[in-house]
């Protein structure tokens, strides 16, 4: 899949709004800039509201009756259980400082991509029902009432904002965007408009376990295959086990690891730094995803599918858990599982059995980055790296948003790659760490149908690496996120050209020299390492 | 429109005073301020108290740093805060010194297309110039509120006017307030994307500042207003036995008129701000979500899908990959 359109063709725009006021326009829902309507048996399924057949495209969403009042006391009711979502609403100054720190706005120029005027789509409605000066003078003060028009540009906006907070990072009042558009995408939901690259992903991981759907037997074979491919590279069977009581770790990942290209390199990682450190650990079919979708359109939602997590943890009897690459997994592990689902009940703290750790910022969820497990391990010097394998590639690292902005995490992974790799470049520091830049991809917006909403979206992070392509010859985009994977060689070849995306740890796995295995003659990508020394030169 | 009615309104509500104020003096001298005191107080408080009401279901914290996490890796306690001191500096920082504004940067899209970031601290330091000018000056008219003046109020008092220039000393926060306020106002109407999204509750501030400030001005350097007059109006409406003095003219009327309507606006505008930024979850929270748990009152039971449940739907697959089944 590759988007159609020359970049000066994409590039149609300014920056400066201009023309009627952002009231008297209305978004068109052209092909390339919206997703696909939830598919009714996936809303059927997981008990959503008006399930039915419809597209953004239509005319008729046939909304329910009475839609307004759903929304308005959905509106009101979170406006009593959000504190942030009431404050977001009343001390915004429209300022600006947020306005062009999203992606979304610089790559496409459309003022309503704008952080501060996106949540004005909401705040206009909140001053016309729930404030006096709203009530009363209207448009004067910036409120208007809801209406099908409004609803279908919440719909095409809160659509259109990735929740990678990083116009937080900037508003002089910490006002968070992201969190203004899930509460919109929940109240969306409560009509019954939601899409269905979030729908399914949900559903199938409500009922299988996973995203993808992929029942157990499917999942113990993919792991099965990975175990082959990891003898044939090194020469050394590694032997993962799956729903086995009594393991130390429960070992939870983004079950695209298992599945998709390239993050099954990465997959192949974890697995040989398992074995080589001789972790006792197991998987969980029941719980094979620690993404959530959920995250996506409702807070209900998080929790409902982040249950398994903990259950599985006190099931198996594991003494902590640890979680693989993933950003909106993390997001969810770090600021809502233990306080929606915990306490946890497992056996014992995090504590790594190999270096004595004990991760103390991790004692209440008891759940560990696989960041800070392995970079733990390359401080204690446990692991025999030769970064040199690596040297074919040049690397940059992409922050993705919600390690870095939800978590903090920004050294451990530089940690893992600077030991793993001997060429590490880093881009922009506007574009990096706590200021990265979206894969433009997030929050379920990853879709073929909205391809270009998303090379637009993915401009700012795309030119950094451009920038480093350039300047010092990067060939290999590393981060630590299952979406980024999926969706940044897109984004890559559209605007690049010449850079690849892998996992930290699939790095890390190319580097491992692992006790009796035999000279590695290709990566884990099977690609030949033979002038490796020398390219580099 | 938004500007051209913000100055309209302005205006007439000094004409207002300048016309009434006259006649009924204990209107402008007594009710209004009390009238606005209590809007400003009452308005404050509930406001609080409402979004206070509202609870903090989630710990949110945007972290702008590393976090602290392993021993040997090194934290930014002020951008990631792991306790409560460093929530204090954290907030210390935003509140006093605006330091997410201080990120603040540029996009600019050239051809290629390529991206480039500038700095942009413009708005930073016109932001920082007027919020410290009118600190300053507010807390240089507590002169007139109290007896005998603290220390504090008589020191900003003279280092304010410490220049010397004119008499009665220039105040360097006069200058500098309405250098701020032209600056900002000028940002607001002349950047295409602020004017876009600018509303009238945004000029509307601003005008009003302006014609607070300028009244001032020509109060204390034009038509010299008798000051001890205008403290004697003050303290005794502080003691609850009003009374106007003589001596007080148009011009102290308007100030103090449009003053009152500023602070009454508080409550119901954006000005909230000033109250809201120390209740932002984003920033006033540790980012401890893994140290400590975090509660959520409201938060209620969901329908879950249970491993018997799973175990159950998948149970011949499951059996015939080879699982240990939990139901054998
Ligand atoms: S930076 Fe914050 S206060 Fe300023 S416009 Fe954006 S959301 Fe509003
Ligand atoms: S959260 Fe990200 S995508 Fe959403 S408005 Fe803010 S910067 Fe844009």
């Amino acid at each position: 899949m590759a988007l159609k359109l020359r970049h000066d063709e994409v590039m149609n725009f300014d920056l400066r709004p201009s023309g009627k006021g952002w009231m008297d326009t209305k978004p068109e829902f052209s092909k390339g800039t919206y997703c696909f309507s939830g598919v009714r048996k996936h809303v059927e399924y997981l008990e959503q509201p008006n399930p039915r057949e419809w597209q953004p495209y239509d005319d008729d969403w046939k909304l329910p009756e009475r839609w307004e009042e759903t929304i308005i006391k959905g509106f009101e009711d979170r406006l009593s259980r959000f504190r942030s979502f009431k404050l977001f609403m009343d001390i915004c100054v429209r300022c600006g400082a947020c306005s062009d720190k999203c992606h979304y706005f610089i790559g496409s120029g459309d003022p309503k991509n704008m952080p501060v005027l996106r949540a004005e789509l909401m705040r206009s409605v909140y001053r016309k029902r729930f404030t006096a000066a709203g009530k009363i003078l209207g448009r004067l003060v910036g409120a208007r009432d809801i209406d099908e028009a409004v609803l279908k540009e919440w719909f095409y906006y809160f659509y259109q904002c990735t929740e990678c907070r990083r116009c937080s990072v900037f508003c002089p009042y910490g006002i968070d965007t992201a969190e203004i558009t899930m509460i919109g995408r929940e109240l969306l939901n409560m009509v019954g408009l939601n899409i269905n690259w979030i729908i399914e992903p949900a559903s199938n991981c409500f009922r299988t376990g996973n995203h993808l759907g992929i029942q157990p037997h499917t999942f113990k074979d993919n792991i099965e295959f990975a175990v082959d491919e990891i003898e044939s590279i090194t020469g050394i069977r590694v032997n993962p086990t799956i729903n086995r009581r009594g393991a130390e770790v429960l070992f939870i990942i983004p079950s695209a690891d298992i599945f998709a290209d390239p993050h099954i390199f990465t997959f192949y990682g974890y697995l040989t730094l398992f074995h080589e450190i001789g972790l006792d650990y197991t998987f969980s079919a029941y719980a094979s995803e620690g993404g959530n979708f959920g995250l996506f359109f409702s807070h209900e939602m998080v929790k409902r599918l982040n249950a398994k997590i903990y259950a599985e943890a006190k099931r198996l009897g594991v003494k902590y858990i640890i979680g693989g690459e993933c950003g909106h997994m993390w997001r969810v592990m770090h600021q809502y599982m233990d306080t929606m689902n915990g306490p946890a009940e497992t056996k014992g703290d995090p504590v790594s059995s190999i270096t004595g750790t004990r991760f103390d910022h991790a004692r209440a969820t008891k759940m560990v980055h696989i960041c800070e497990f392995t970079s733990d391990l390359i401080h204690h010097k446990k692991l025999n790296l030769d970064p040199s394998r690596n040297d074919a590639y040049r690397v940059t690292f992409h922050d993705s948003c919600n390690p870095a902005r939800a978590m903090g995490m920004l050294e451990e992974p530089r940690i893992v790659i600077k030991s793993s790799c001997n060429n590490f470049f880093e881009m922009p520091e506007n574009t990096i760490r706590e200021q990265t830049f979206c894969c433009g991809s997030g929050s379920g917006l990853g879709t073929d149908e909205n391809l270009e909403m998303r090379m637009r979206g993915g401009l700012p992070r795309a030119n950094a690496v451009k920038h480093v392509h350039d300047r010092h010859g990067v060939n290999m985009l590393s981060c630590i996120c299952a979406i980024d994977k999926a969706t940044l060689p897109a984004l890559m070849d559209y605007w690049v050209g010449g850079v690849e995306v892998c996992g930290v740890h699939e790095l890390l796995g190319n580097a491992l020299m692992m006790k009796g295995e035999k000279e590695r003659t290709v990566n884990l990508r099977g690609e030949e390492l033979a002038a490796k020394e020398k390219s580099n030169a | 429109m938004g500007l051209t009615l913000s100055l309209l309104l302005v205006g007439a509500l000094a004409l207002v005073a300048y016309a009434l104020s006259g006649n009924m003096p204990a209107v402008f001298g007594i009710w209004v301020p009390y009238a606005a005191s209590t809007l400003f107080l009452v308005g404050m408080v509930y406001r609080v108290i409402d979004w206070a009401r509202s609870p903090v279901p989630f710990r949110i914290t945007t972290t702008c740093g590393q976090a602290k996490s392993l021993p040997w890796i090194r934290s930014e306690p002020l951008e990631s805060p792991s306790g409560l001191i460093s929530v204090l500096g954290r907030m210390f920082l935003e509140v006093l010194f605006f330091r997410s504004l201080f990120r603040n940067s540029k996009a600019d899209v050239h051809g290629g297309p390529k991206l480039v970031y500038g700095s942009s601290k413009w708005l930073w330091i016109f932001a920082m110039l007027f919020h410290w000018s009118f600190l300053v000056t507010f807390i240089r008219h507590l002169r007139f509120f109290t007896e005998p003046v603290p220390f504090l109020v008589t020191l900003a008092h003279s280092l304010d006017g410490i220049f010397e220039i004119g008499v009665p000393a220039l105040y360097i926060t006069n200058a500098l307030i309405l250098l701020a306020l032209s600056c900002l106002l000028v940002r607001r109407i002349i950047v295409p994307h602020l004017r876009y999204i600018s509303l009238l509750t945004d000029y509307l501030p601003l005008i009003m500042l302006f014609g607070i400030v300028l009244s001032g001005v020509i109060m204390r350097y034009f038509v010299k207003t008798d000051v001890v007059a205008a403290k004697k109006l003050i303290m005794s409406l502080l003691v609850f036995s009003p009374a106007i003095p003589d001596g007080l003219g148009a011009a102290f009327y308007i100030h103090l008129f449009l003053v009152c309507v500023f602070f009454a606006l508080f409550p119901v505008t954006k000005l909230s701000h000033m109250a809201g930024v120390f209740l932002s979850p984003t920033r006033n929270l540790a980012n401890t979500n893994r140290v400590k748990r975090h509660i959520n009152p409201w938060n209620a039971p969901v329908k879950v899908h249970t491993y018997e449940e799973w175990e159950d739907e998948f149970s011949d697959r499951l059996k015939a990959a080879g699982y240990q089944l939990e139901r054998d």
